[in-house]
């Protein structure tokens, strides 16, 4: 018990650290950053992190670490404004929030989602730090027991929940599932550095789309777009229906679907290497799979945001197992927060095995900031939801151009390129049909977001069992067929069987009617192009790098076999087939008094007007545009309108020292900051 | 002939005409370092360490910010830089062996050209390699008991900093599989940790940090490092590691390894690029030499001030960090190879590994 010996008076250090009028300060301080930046979707922790970085240098190393886990604490708490209120997801750990979250806020019942939200984040924030209070002294073994094989399983298990999200027609689940992760496989591979689907003549391509621009273009440009054209407020009939404390009330009658999701989000986190992609897609399966009347998924089911909600903040917490002990970045905010971590007070604390021998107070004072770091941040946002929740009943032209500006901003900050603008438009058009003809669009994200860790688990995975087995037979199979292998085989049976039985009952996208042919096969042959193109292309890399045509092969195939079934099934049966689902048919799209293409035109108007004036010349003109023509505001209204809107992106940016895109114009002509 | 090009000539002829206003002040400035990585890398944590410091000796201590460029494997990035002009001295651009390989195995992204742009501060970090124990109980200074062993390797990839060692077993005649496609040198620490690699190599600060200790529970053995620089150019030992052979020692007493020929000109071009002079801080083409001037003192100052070995000692390591002329010579040496040491190792690169940059 010489374990507990040392941990007891190590947490007693640790609150006595943590409990000084300034810590708390601090703590508060880095808190209100934390959700300031995180309110803003596709920023997150890494910008914030940075900016704070600076001041880091020789800091009191309590204090910085308050100010850093204050603000690293709570931008999955804050990001579910984002997802709940817009549909937008505010980061890769606020996707599966949007599935019931944005359909209970378009019902007027934003309030309950957020407050319903932030309980569950509070409490996961909670239970990660109790359980990693006891687990962290144990941790070290159990996350080497965590080899390849055992990661390939864990994606594995991930891209089963394709399975539950599939929709009605399992196919199509299959497929959007497959051409996302051929998606995912866009650019250099990382074992031989072949090229997939991209060309040096194009260096964007070659780096890969990135997680943030795929997650806005997927689900928030498709719910804008339509939002706009029906030119209604989020929430229905602008009404706001239940109230915050309804939501409280929705997490106790569900603590224990909380408590298990909280679980499983620290044991994913702990996890190196895969980040927090995964966790709320897994907590969401989980939250289907234990509900006894699956209709409500996918319409604004409460248990759906319960379950992610849950594991989001818990797995922040489980995701310091690896920062602390083995010094392994588990995200990207956890890489900046390794860094500063060495310039606080005289760089005595370094992360890595050594922490827990030499820094036990020190360790458990960040999981327990952590902790509190939640509290604050959640009675804050619980306090700002009632009001904010409002936002959903302003009528949505005047928000729309607004979210435009932050989705295209967001996104070019992911990779500072015009093209990333551009890439946004791109897979918003994808995202626009995929919820048009009712394929999945959160099976399209799964396999966007698991394509990179599932080929490179495999790869690996195979590469070393080859190695094994070249030793001998048992050490090989050892090897793939460990324990945690098989527990988690078994688990991802059961998920796919259940799933599927349970698929056809969860409609992401509403009861889509159907019936005409034509516009469905079209885009599936559109579809099956592009697969048979990334096909013949990754077929083009030669055998020596097999390792990076192997996973292009076999996805390709699998999606190309779906498809092809789906294009005999549509040939054989009826037009009234769900098979042929098709929004503009009836329902709120095909009623929507603007159309598609008008409406999209706004938003390619104002990247089209980038590319020529930069960003802020470009935003100028079409936030008066759209205000004046679309929204048809008084002259009043759209300059005070567009003066906000402007002076918020400068604020912005300037406080996180971000540029804007340029466009052709700054190429001529020196202009000072905003406008270079 | 644009504004910004008149005014800069204006400038300049103001310059020569008043030798009196020369004088470099950056009060009220911001400089922005511009790293072609993301904000999660190694080159980051450098850039993040030096700003401070050099805010703090600059002529008016102007802001230092950082801001990211990644893209292209930093080729984007320094293509960017390239196309920078002078403007007022506010911009830096940082390097890393990761931006000089692609450079040196001409990379069809590269449009950068070193040679234009001003270098005022370069450091370098060394490496070390190390064993699981079982093999390590047969390594005698000498890899000769080394040779029938499988070993693997988790890399980053044949084209990065990884070339050095996997040249370097490969030249000691071992057979070492590397298994690609891991992050960064702390996955691959994992993967040894966790016995799917059976050899391994970091970075010295990592090492420090991480792999000592595991030497120090026998669960790993130290191998070699890959050495300094003298002054003259010689490898010598490792001042953070001076117990412990270098590559070049181990290959002296390897049974066919040899050091000199192109194997080893060739091992010995690519590791200055990627150890010695890893990281080095640019001016843009056509900084005046005024103001390049100023930014040598200013990292001299921080590189003599009385702290600086005990905090650098933490971030970059014990080795030398050169600045002005001596940034000049290091920043040649690193983005020099013989055209013989090229084609060898692009040969190497595809024969081993399949590697091509086309």
């Amino acid at each position: 018990m010489d374990v507990f010996a040392t941990a007891l008076p190590a947490l007693g250090q640790a609150w006595a650290l943590i409990l000084q009028p300034e810590v708390l300060g601090y703590l508060v301080l880095g808190v209100v950053m934390g959700l300031a930046v995180g309110v803003f979707p596709g920023l997150g922790g890494i910008a914030g992190l940075s900016l704070l970085l600076p001041f880091m240098f020789g800091m009191d190393p309590v204090l910085g670490l308050a100010l850093m886990v204050g603000m690293v604490a709570v931008v999955p708490t804050s990001d579910t404004f984002a997802s709940v209120l817009m549909g937008i997801p505010g980061s890769s750990a606020s996707q599966a929030t949007v599935l019931d979250g944005f359909p209970l806020a378009k019902k007027g019942q934003a309030a309950r989602a957020l407050s319903a939200a932030f309980t569950s984040s509070l409490f996961g924030g909670l239970v990660g730090a109790a359980f990693l209070t006891l687990f962290i002294i144990v941790a070290r073994p159990l996350v080497l027991a965590f080899g390849l094989p055992e990661m390939l399983m864990i994606s594995v298990l991930g891209l089963s929940m394709v399975a539950v999200l599939a929709g009605r027609v399992a196919l199509k689940g299959l497929a959007a599932a497959g051409l996302g992760m051929l998606i995912g496989t866009i650019g250099e591979a990382d074992a031989g550095g072949s090229l997939r689907m991209a060309t040096y003549d194009i260096p964007y391509l070659t780096d890969g789309l990135k997680l943030v621009i795929v997650g806005l273009g997927i689900f928030a440009v498709p719910e804008i777009i339509s939002l706009l054209r029906q030119d209604r407020s989020i929430a229905k009939d602008a009404k706001l229906g239940a109230g915050w404390g309804e939501g409280v009330r929705d997490w106790v009658a569900n603590k224990w679907l909380s408590v298990r999701c909280s679980l499983i989000g620290v044991l994913v986190g702990v996890i190196p290497g895969l980040g927090g992609s995964v966790v709320d897609w897994i907590a969401y399966g989980h939250a289907v799979q234990t509900t006894k009347d699956k209709s409500n998924f996918g319409k604004g089911e409460i248990r759906g945001v319960i379950g992610p909600e849950s594991s989001n903040n818990a797995k922040e917490g489980g995701g310091l197992v690896p920062t602390l002990l083995f010094g392994i970045p588990g995200s990207g905010s956890m890489a900046i927060f390794i860094g500063a971590i060495a310039l606080l007070g005289s760089g005595d604390i370094e992360v890595g095995p050594s922490m827990l021998r030499d820094n036990l107070d020190i360790t458990y004072s960040i999981v327990w900031l952590l902790a509190l770091a939640n509290v604050v941040g959640t009675i804050m946002c619980i306090a700002a939801s009632g009001g904010i929740a409002r936002l959903t009943t302003i009528r949505f032209t005047y928000l729309a151009p607004f979210l435009f500006m932050l989705i295209s901003f967001a996104a070019f900050q992911s990779g500072q390129n015009f093209e990333d603008i551009l890439a946004l438009f791109t897979i918003g058009l994808i995202g626009i049909f995929l919820r048009r003809f009712d394929w999945s669009r959160p099976a399209f994200l799964i396999g966007f977001v698991l394509s990179n860790p599932v080929e490179k688990f495999s790869n690996q995975a195979f590469q070393i069992a080859s190695f094994r087995f070249r030793k001998s037979f048992e050490e090989g199979i050892d090897y793939i067929f460990s324990p945690i292998v098989i527990v988690l085989l078994i688990v991802t049976v059961i998920s796919v069987v259940l799933g599927l039985r349970q698929a056809k009952s969860i409609m992401a996208e509403g009861d889509v009617k159907s019936g005409s042919k034509r516009a469905p096969v079209v885009f599936l042959l559109v579809i099956m192009a592009y697969v048979v193109a990334a096909l013949i292309n990754a077929n083009m890399i030669p055998d020596y790098n097999m390792t990076d045509k192997i996973i292009p092969l076999v996805i390709g195939g699998v999606t190309l076999l779906a498809l092809l079934i789906l294009l005999v099934q549509m040939i054989l049966r009826p037009e009234t087939d769900a098979l042929f689902a098709d929004k503009e048919l009836a329902g709120e799209d095909a009623d929507a008094p603007y159309g598609l293409w008008p409406t999209l035109a706004w938003f390619g108007g104002l990247i089209v007007a980038t590319y020529f004036l930069g960003f802020i010349l470009a935003l100028l003109g079409f936030l008066v545009a759209f205000l004046r023509v679309r929204a048809q505001a008084s002259w009043p209204k759209t300059l005070i309108l567009t003066a906000s809107g402007i002076a918020l992106m400068c604020v912005m940016a300037g406080a996180l020292n971000r540029d804007f895109p340029p466009g052709l114009l700054q190429g001529f002509v020196d202009l000072p900051w905003p406008l270079k | 002939m644009t504004i910004k090009q008149l005014a800069t000539s204006v400038a300049a002829a103001a310059f020569l005409a008043s030798p009196a206003l020369a004088e470099v002040d950056f009060s009220g400035k911001t400089i922005e370092w511009v790293i072609p990585f993301s904000e999660t890398g190694g080159s980051a944590k450098w850039a993040n360490f030096f700003a401070p410091l050099l805010s703090k000796e600059l002529p008016g201590n102007p802001t230092v910010v950082v801001k990211f460029m990644p893209g292209a494997g930093s080729t984007k990035g320094a293509n960017w830089f390239q196309e920078q002009e002078y403007d007022d001295g506010t911009l830096i651009f940082g390097t890393s062996g990761s931006t000089q390989f692609p450079f040196l195995l001409d990379d069809p992204r590269v449009r950068y050209e070193y040679s234009d742009w001003v270098p005022v501060m370069a450091s370098g970090t060394g490496g070390v390699a190390y064993l699981n124990p079982e093999d390590g109980a047969k390594f005698d200074g000498s890899a000769n008991n080394l040779k029938d062993i499988d070993f693997i390797y988790g890399s980053q990839g044949a084209t990065r900093l990884d070339l050095v060692p996997l040249l370097a077993w490969e030249m000691l005649g071992m057979n070492v599989e590397p298994v690609f496609g891991i992050k960064g040198r702390g996955d691959g620490r994992l993967m040894f940790e966790r016995g799917e690699a059976t050899i391994d190599y970091q970075t010295s600060s990592s090492y420090l940090g991480a792999s000592a200790d595991l030497v120090a529970q026998g669960k790993a053995v130290p191998m070699m490092s890959w050495g300094a620089l003298d002054d003259e150019g010689n490898i010598v030992r490792d001042p953070t590691f001076p117990d412990m052979p270098t590559f070049k020692e181990v290959c002296e007493a390897t049974d066919g390894c040899e050091t000199s020929g192109e194997a080893w000109d060739a091992w010995k071009a690519f590791f200055v690029a990627g150890f010695p002079v890893q990281k080095i801080a640019f001016l843009p083409n056509g900084t005046p030499d005024d103001v390049a001037q100023a930014y040598t003192d200013a990292f001299d100052a921080v590189r003599k001030s009385p702290d600086f070995p005990a905090i650098a000692a933490k971030h970059v390591g014990k080795y030398e960090v050169f600045v002005g002329a001596g940034a000049a010579r290091a920043t040649k040496e690193g983005t020099t190879v013989s055209p013989e040491a090229k084609a060898f190792v692009i040969n190497w690169l595809q024969e081993a590994y399949g590697v091509s940059l086309n």
